[in-house]
């Protein structure tokens, strides 16, 4: 069966007939050609697809579209801004927090939810928020670093704009 | 070739120069690719550990809407493999399957509802035969054979002795033998496998994209197993999330997903799921190990032996490779005076085993490095200072002829033990002061190396190991053209940078292009940490090449001798004449100087291997033998949880001597990843069969460390500049995995005197051991 959602993706209002079983994931990847979300394994384990789904980080492989209705997501495409990086991908571009950059696109949404609640977060608190997010290169270090980082960038921009 | 460093950038930490695309989600991997006009491809995989295929009907599939292309066993009556002399495996089982979830037939259809449904209607009939699972009951007598001609299922047995061991081991004051048993492992990169393949019927021509590490391989074996002229091929690497030695082999899907597109005429995408990489495998083996060291009083090595079982899967792979660097690392780290070796790499009905990061070393490694540190304990010596009693002086050969031409491993002992304050804290914390409640914590530590590339590689065919092409165009612009596969280690960063240092030009102006075979120069491949040593010296000749021309137009136009032009930064100007006075040529000047002397200039820089560096005379001696070694020590600080058997590691120090950090920030990024991985292995990663069905092949239960338990890891770099290495640089991606595990072991030991003798160090196995332990000290106490 299909129904109508209307939902926001980036920013834009969609409105797209969609099966009841499709996934988000495929939903963005294949109607949407937003392929940053990435599967990494085969249901709710790794964290590479994860996106923001009103605000909250939501693994879009074990996520129905169709319970999207109504919602803002956001992937990773929608983040920098004319091109420019956000904090948290110039953090994760300068200290190497991305090695193949597989995880990087769910491990950055993950992040920008956690900054969002918690702009100065302890290492501890990066580790609480990222726990379900998977990676296989870096051993995690450049990964908190990346965080850390932003975090510092992100008070030292809003010091300069206030 | 330790070139003088010009301008700066190589040896500067710098992001990677595709770092952008992965940050933002713009970089394509090969299932980002543009499906829409695909087939959707489908393997149908053998449900039976071993038995002969009695029957496949795919008539009733074949009818099904939507069904494009089904092939079979049939399709392909040609093997494929990564070593020439072992190739005995086919993409789509014939006769025989050998392991469970082999495949046995494949499906295009026009989605992948169909294409399942299709598997579905697959009648396949299959006669059971007797299975082993584990090494030992494969090499009992009466176990099912697996492959004709191999009796006892041993694939390979290598028997290697050195120097004479029976006079080591009589001279020796104290010997000391212990059998450990390692774990299988997967290398679990987080991008699954997936392939697209395009065929036209019309110019019989096929194009590839994969996952491939080492897409030339995939191209050779394609060929072979298509029966196709290479020159109809091409093969594009895009984007790879991670390999660790799971790609460098041709993997079946590869060749299946290309003979779908030639039985459909058109374009299949295939992307695996993480259960079917497990099944795909090509892991460390299960090892079993049991070796004999002898020390003098000095605490000086004088005999090791060394006897390994592997349980290496169904098929070939890259067995003989392992097995051989097994015995062959055993040297060119320590001062040994004689090795005897006796490997055996055993065919079992499991998923093939294949490299993986550290191949062939870690679980020998392992072994050495547990038994030496429990020696130096029972002689009251520092485990610091056993090692430094047989550290080497380089330049030397080993007994088995690996060419060792910087060592920097005495440095990077001093390193970690001053960081981890190794002498004050490790007494404190054996008496339990900075423990939780219930928990002992523990310092232990261990030494390890790895190669820099193979010295000769398995496809020998007389070229130069590696080739790079370089552009320089009307626009000021330098492009580099390599085959070296970036799978997210920064080898492309690496080539643009030996060209910006020895070019003496801005990063910015350099663009690398990379692993289209139509386009970019033929290389070996990711693998054996090669690409930084052998394609950044092809790199630095090209460039030098480059400058030539460059330096050459500029002496024409300002008049002047060749040897007379002084290049700094993108100026070029006379040497030694008045500052003010002269005239300054920028680069944008002279590339249009060099460019009306003969149009575009294009050039190419070549490495190949000195031969004094290709190994000993015996046979199988090529392996292990290499341009140059990485060296590492670490220190490993554990707490374990004297009742649950829980281990938590609550910090890493790691120092590597990779002769010169190219890119330090890379360089941090391995040593670091390296050092995870080797912790993972020693703390939960297992694989699992029951009856040869992986009970293991999802992320929940192939367990590798999430960021909660993940330590701080310390890192130092060891700059020994190799002389042969590209600005004196050696490997820095594989050498500090292997000195985790034992390091991981000897921290247990010092935390609650346990020797650990197997790997993971699961709760389960801790606990159960600690009991063990507890009770042979009651019975031990009651007895006195």
């Amino acid at each position: 069966m299909k129904r109508i959602i209307s939902l926001k993706v980036n920013g834009s209002p969609v409105e797209d007939a969609v099966s009841d079983n499709m996934l988000l994931i495929d939903y963005l990847r294949d109607s949407k050609g937003l392929t940053g979300a990435k599967k990494g394994c085969d249901g709710g384990e790794c964290g590479a697809c994860i996106v923001l789904v009103d605000g909250r980080p939501r693994p879009s492989c074990i996520t129905l579209v169709a319970t999207c209705d109504g919602t803002e997501i956001e992937t990773i495409e929608g983040q920098a801004q004319n091109g420019r990086l956000t904090p948290l991908q110039r953090a994760f571009h300068e200290n190497l927090g991305a090695q193949c950059g597989f995880c990087t696109p769910g491990m950055i949404m993950t992040a920008t939810s956690l900054l969002r609640d918690n702009p100065t977060p302890d290492d501890e608190q990066i580790k609480e928020a990222l726990a379900n997010n998977l990676c296989r290169c870096t051993g995690y270090v450049k990964i908190i670093k990346s965080v850390r980082r932003a975090a510092e960038m992100t008070q030292e921009m809003t010091k300069v704009t206030s | 070739m330790n070139t003088k460093l010009r301008n700066g950038a190589a040896g500067q930490p710098l992001p990677l120069i595709d770092g952008i695309e992965k940050v933002t989600g713009r970089a394509v991997f090969t299932a980002d690719l543009d499906g829409a006009d695909c087939l959707t491809g489908r393997i149908l995989r053998s449900p039976v550990s071993h038995g002969r295929i009695v029957r496949i009907d795919v008539s009733k599939a074949r009818e099904l809407d939507g069904v494009v292309a089904i092939v079979t066993g049939t399709d392909c009556a040609l093997t494929y493999g990564v070593i020439p002399i072992a190739m005995n495996e086919y993409p789509m089982a014939r006769d025989k399957v050998r392991y469970r979830g082999e495949p046995v037939a494949a499906v295009a259809a026009v989605d992948a509802a169909t294409a399942e449904r299709a598997l579905e209607l697959i009648e396949l009939e299959i006669e059971e035969l007797p299975a082993s699972f584990t090494a030992a009951e494969a090499r009992k007598v009466e176990a099912g054979q697996l492959h004709e001609g191999k009796p006892g299922n041993l694939e390979r047995e290598v028997h290697h002795e050195f120097g004479n061991v029976a006079d080591g081991f009589a001279k020796a004051a104290l010997v000391h033998q212990e059998s450990f048993d390692c774990a299988e492992i997967n290398h679990a990169q987080l991008e699954p496998h997936a392939a697209l393949a395009e065929y036209d019927p019309e110019r019989h021509r096929l194009t590839m994209h994969t996952v491939s590490q080492v897409p030339f391989y995939v191209h050779l074996m394609l060929a072979r197993c298509l029966e196709m002229e290479s020159s109809q091929i091409r093969v594009v690497k895009p984007f790879v999330g991670g390999g660790f030695g799971a790609r460098t082999e041709t993997l079946n899907f590869e060749i299946i997903v290309a003979l779908l597109a030639r039985a459909a005429g058109g374009k299949v995408m295939m992307r695996l799921t993480r259960e079917e990489c497990f099944l795909t495998h090509r892991g460390r083996p299960n090892t079993k190990v049991t070796m004999k060291i002898g020390l003098d009083r000095a605490g000086r090595i004088t005999a090791v032996e060394c006897e390994a079982v592997m349980a290496g899967g169904a098929y070939a792979g890259y067995g003989l490779v392992t097995i051989l660097y097994a015995g062959a690392l055993l040297h060119g780290i320590y001062q040994l005076p004689s090795v005897k070796f006796d490997g055996y790499r055993v065919y079992t009905n499991t998923p093939p085993c294949g490299a993986m990061r550290g191949h062939g070393t870690v679980d020998v490694r392992h072994a050495f490095e547990c038994i030496l540190d429990r020696m130096a304990r029972e002689m009251g010596l520092d485990p610091f200072e056993v090692r430094r009693a047989n550290l080497l002086e380089a330049p030397m050969y080993t007994a088995n002829g690996l060419m060792v031409n910087s060592y920097g491993l005495a440095e990077c002992l001093d390193k970690v033990q001053t960081a981890s304050d190794w002498h004050d804290r490790r007494g404190r914390l054996a008496s339990g002061q900075e423990s939780r409640q219930g928990s002992r914590r523990g310092l232990g530590m261990a030494c390890s190396h790895y190669v820099s590339g193979a010295a000769k590689p398995v496809h020998w065919t007389g070229e130069p190991h590696a080739v790079v092409s370089m552009k320089l165009d009307f626009d000021g612009s330098v492009t580099v053209l390599t085959g070296a596969s970036d799978i997210g280690q920064g080898s492309s960063t690496i080539v643009a940078i030996a060209a910006a240092e020895i070019l003496s030009i801005d990063i910015g102006r350099v663009r690398v292009v990379t692993n289209d075979s139509v386009i970019t120069p033929k290389d070996n491949g990711s693998y054996s940490s090669r690409v930084t040593f052998m394609v950044g010296n092809a790199a630095i000749e090209a460039a030098k090449a480059l400058r030539e021309k460059l330096v050459n137009a500029a002496a024409i136009k300002l008049e002047v001798a060749v040897e007379d032009i002084e290049c700094e930064g993108e100026s070029f100007f006379v040497k030694g004449a008045n500052a003010a006075s002269q005239s300054v040529l920028s680069f944008q000047d002279v590339a249009i100087a060099a460019l009306a002397l003969e149009g575009t200039i294009t050039v190419k820089g070549t490495f190949t291997t000195p031969v004094k560096a290709q190994g000993g005379k015996h046979r199988g001696g090529a392996v292990g033998s290499t341009m140059g070694f990485s060296y590492a020590a670490q220190v490993v600080e554990v707490e374990v949880d004297v009742d649950t058997g829980q281990v938590r590691v609550e910090k890493v120090w790691a120092a590597l001597d990779c002769g010169f950090a190219i890119n330090p920030l890379a360089v941090e990024g391995q040593i670091e990843g390296s050092v995870w991985m080797g912790m993972g292995q020693g703390l939960s990663e297992e694989t699992h069969y029951v009856d040869g069905l992986p009970a293991h092949a999802s992320f929940l239960d192939y367990r590798f460390p999430t960021i909660a338990e993940s330590p701080d890891i310390d890192v130092q770099i060891v700059e020994s500049i190799d002389p042969l290495g590209p600005f004196g640089a050696k490997e820095a991606g594989e050498g500090a995995l292997s000195g985790f595990p034992p390091a991981l072991v000897n921290a247990v030991a010092d935390a609650v005197g346990l020797d650990a003798n197997f790997l993971p160090l699961t709760p389960d196995r801790v606990q159960a051991a600690l009991i063990k332990l507890r009770k042979a000290a009651r019975r031990k106490e009651a007895a006195s």
